[in-house]
């Protein structure tokens, strides 16, 4: 009995050590080159990302040297069905991505799905804030939800494109409050300036945008925030949460990182391990506190599990307001 | 008083070796991008962004706005000389200042742009100075329907650039208009005239219809013509400098488009272009001899170069005080601002007043040095001239090519850029304007997508663009411009209609 036990600690330990050997082995197994691709414009969210990363690699000894290239387009469906065909089988290019490319997938009913690239790890989160201008009668998510009883056309919903996180979250709370989707006047504006230019000048009754985006102007009392859509009080948005505030929605601007179809096994090993030790590592930290992000990171089949699940939320809520049919 | 003594302080931060060196790298970087189509100040920004990463903020920053000062002033060299425009904010300037290249006049033209850059820099900074807290109540008052009241002013002054023939350039008005409705509609998320190409869904970009129009259009009609007629292209006539006559002329021209620019460029979705093109109508109807309009009037290139740079600095107004972006330059910047783990915004003057005041000092510092280096290259560029013509048009073909292909690295746009090439051939054959198509592509959206949003606010009331007062006001202005001139040469039997616009107050 004794003995068993004891082959089966040996064993166990055995186990324990080859796993965490082979575990440092492929941290360390570096990787001479790397490509990613940020699927949009210089300057955006995916492409930040995708340079921080190249950066928390390169200076985290993971990885000799990372290109960025962007391909933008069409909420980065085009760099998507790019990179699933170009890099077929390539274990030396990964892909950001997030929410938003899940929306317009759906809505552009685009030929390449995120099925047909291989999910590495899911990184950061960004969550959403309500806002009214200082000005505003509204004080609290109460009013709002009061106001939209009352007349829910005359409130009108500024935020980014439509079928965007924005538009999801103000589907998703339409949908809780038992509005109708015709009943939601959501007005889409292109990129957070014109939108937060349009609630400053009060043009519109409530915005909707990322929380570290208008995270200054709330600070600064021209904006009060009412409600934010994460699980939990951010730190630097003074708001209770939408849960809080009797609306069962949690919602964040999710972003990760892929690799092309087609790639072996061990090739996925590596990427995972090199993107996790980067996560881990102090430069990546440092970027996700300036920037007033969430770490999110979820790695391999959790994440793969997580995009079902997420695929399968945004495109109910983008039949609901009407953007898919 | 306390600005002053603030943007004193500024100058003892902008003054430093070091940074004085960055805005000097930012100014020339920034010239030599705003000469390539395609590659534009915020592609540059985005790029150096990561080599930033461990610098000192100040110093990045006044780099940062050195390159966005630059670009424009670099923008305006190509559109001049070869009528291709390296940014969408100088396709008005490609208008007359090219045809004053033709005609010899080229170095004249560089230097009116130079110089008014310079004037309207200096102003725009002046008023970004002392009157940016204004400004900004003034901007915020604009709301969808105020936007698209400014629209309809901004079609009015399409009139300025029909040409001839009405109904030629209404036809290429029309061109634009429709090549406008390409792409994915904002308001409702639905793509329009895509035919399944997803590369379709983001719309054309103006700088691909612009370069496609001029540049390769010319470049066909020019082949097509060469074996028949050889058509004289003066490199220089005359003096290389601005004569005594073009100084006269110019003058008031850089100051009317500063007035005109520097509000827009304020405005959050107002665009450097919009401001162009009024100033350009301006300055028709101010003419005294607006037939050259059309054939190289240096008005027409004194008016919009200055409105644009004057834009350039109103666009640091909703940035610097709201943390409000209003051009893709100026996202990048606040992308540049929180790599640093500073917020733009209304806190930034009271947390980091060595960096903002030394950042507006530097502008001053960085209007300067782009005069002293822009002037003495009037005369190299001049020169490009002089190549044999079936080069100087071959190399246009490769620069056109290139840049559209830099855009978004996409054979698509390649393929549009031709497309759109062969267009401006057969518009140009059968006599047709293309700047109404470039004007109507950048407005069109832009008024449809406001007019939407205003409706939708209102709750499809339409007697929102009429009841808001400042909406009323521009549509009167509006008004009066279209009809008035008319009107008024009949009451007076005056061919020359010399009242109407005051700019933009």
């Amino acid at each position: 009995m004794k003995k068993v036990l004891a082959r089966t600690v040996a064993v166990a330990v055995f186990a324990c050590a080859t796993v965490g050997l082979s575990g440092v082995s492929m941290a360390e197994q570096k990787l001479e080159s790397l490509k990613i691709m940020a699927p949009a414009s210089p300057g955006g969210g995916w492409d930040q990302t995708a340079r921080s990363m190249q950066q928390a690699l390169q200076e985290g000894g993971l990885v000799k040297t990372v290109q960025v290239n962007n391909v933008p387009g069409a909420g980065g469906t085009i760099g998507l069905a790019q990179f699933a065909t170009q890099g077929k089988g390539d274990g030396k290019q990964m892909m950001v991505g997030g929410m938003v490319m899940i929306g317009a997938i759906k809505t552009n009913n685009a030929p390449v799905g995120i099925d047909s690239v291989t999910p590495i790890a899911r990184l950061t989160g960004e969550y959403e804030v309500l806002v009214v201008p200082a000005a505003s009668e509204i004080k609290t998510f109460d009013d709002l939800k009061k106001k939209l009883k009352e007349a829910p056309r005359a409130v009108a919903w500024a935020g980014g494109s439509a079928g965007g996180t924005d538009h999801i979250l103000v589907g998703l709370i339409g949908k809780e409050l038992g509005l109708k989707p015709s009943d939601v006047n959501y007005v889409p504006f292109s990129g957070g300036g014109e939108a937060l230019a349009a609630i400053l000048g009060g043009h519109v009754t409530v915005g909707v945008s990322g929380a570290g985006e208008w995270a200054s102007q709330i600070a600064s009392g021209q904006l009060r925030a009412l409600a934010v859509s994460s699980a939990e009080r951010l730190k630097d948005v003074s708001a209770p949460t939408l849960k809080e505030s009797g609306v069962n929605v949690e919602l964040a601007n999710w972003r990760g990182i892929f690799a092309a179809p087609g790639i072996s096994a061990k090739d996925k090993e590596t990427l995972i391990s090199a993107v996790e030790a980067a996560v881990k590592g102090p430069v990546w930290q440092d970027t996700l506190v300036k920037r007033g992000q969430t770490d999110l990171f979820q790695k391999g089949d959790a994440f793969t599990a997580f995009l079902k699940d997420d695929q399968a939320r945004i495109e109910t809520v983008l039949k609901d307001i009407g953007l898919v049919k | 008083m306390d600005t002053f003594s603030s943007l004193m302080h500024g100058f003892s931060v902008a003054l430093t070796p070091l940074n004085l060196l960055w805005s000097l790298i930012g100014v020339t970087l920034g010239t030599a991008v705003g000469v390539l189509p395609g590659i534009g100040p915020a592609l540059t920004v985005a790029l150096l962004l990561p080599v930033t990463f461990n610098l000192d903020p100040t110093g990045s920053m006044i780099m940062f706005a050195g390159i966005y000062y630059g670009g424009m002033y670099g923008g305006s060299t190509t559109s001049i000389l070869i009528n291709t425009p390296g940014e969408s904010a100088t396709i008005v300037t490609a208008l007359e200042g090219n045809k004053m290249a033709r005609a010899g006049r080229g170095a004249a033209a560089l230097a009116t742009a130079a110089v008014g850059s310079f004037v309207a820099g200096t102003v725009g900074t002046v008023a970004l100075t002392f009157l940016a807290p204004t400004m900004v109540k003034v901007a915020l008052s604009f709301g969808p329907a105020e936007y698209f009241a400014l629209m309809v002013l901004a079609f009015v002054a399409v009139t300025a650039v029909l040409g001839q023939s009405v109904l030629k350039g209404a036809a290429a008005l029309g061109v634009g208009l429709a090549l406008g409705l390409i792409g994915i509609d904002m308001q409702s998320g639905q793509a329009r005239f895509t035919f399944g190409v997803p590369e379709l869904l983001d719309g054309i970009d103006v700088v691909v219809v612009a370069v496609g129009l001029f540049a390769v259009g010319e470049t066909m009609f020019m082949a097509v013509r060469h074996r028949f007629e050889t058509e004289q292209m003066e490199a220089i006539k005359g003096s290389l400098w601005m004569s005594r006559e073009d100084w006269k002329r110019s003058w008031k021209p850089w100051f009317r488009g500063s007035a005109i620019g520097f509000p827009l460029g304020a405005l959050p979705a107002g665009g450097a272009e919009i401001g162009t093109f009024l100033s350009y109508l301006t300055e028709k109807k101010l003419s005294k001899k607006p037939e050259e309009f059309g054939n190289g009037a240096i008005e027409g290139v004194a008016g919009p170069e200055a409105a644009n740079n004057a834009s350039a600095a109103g666009t640091l107004v909703p940035l610097l005080s709201l943390g409000l972006p209003t051009t893709a330059t100026a996202a990048i910047l606040i992308a540049a601002f929180q790599q640093f783990g500073l917020n733009p915004g209304p806190q930034l003057f009271a947390t980091q007043p060595d960096l903002v005041w030394g950042l507006i000092a530097s502008l001053y510092i960085g209007n300067f040095m782009l005069l002293v280096l822009n002037l003495p290259l009037v005369g190299m560029w001049v020169r490009l001239l002089v190549i044999p013509k079936p080069l100087l048009y071959a190399g246009i073909m490769v620069f056109a090519t290139l840049g559209t292909y830099t855009l978004n690295n996409s054979v698509v746009d390649l393929v549009l850029l031709y497309g759109i090439g062969v267009l401006g051939f057969f518009l140009r054959v059968i006599d047709v304007p293309l700047a109404p198509a470039v004007i109507g592509l950048i407005l069109g959206p832009m008024a449809e997508q406001q007019f939407r949003r205003a409706l939708s606010i209102s709750q499809g009331d339409g007697s929102v663009f009429f009841t808001h007062p400042l909406s009323l006001c521009l549509l009167l202005l509006a008004a009066a411009l279209l009809i008035g001139p008319p009107l008024w040469r009949l009451i007076r039997g005056r061919p020359e209609p010399k009242h109407a616009f005051h700019g933009e107050d």
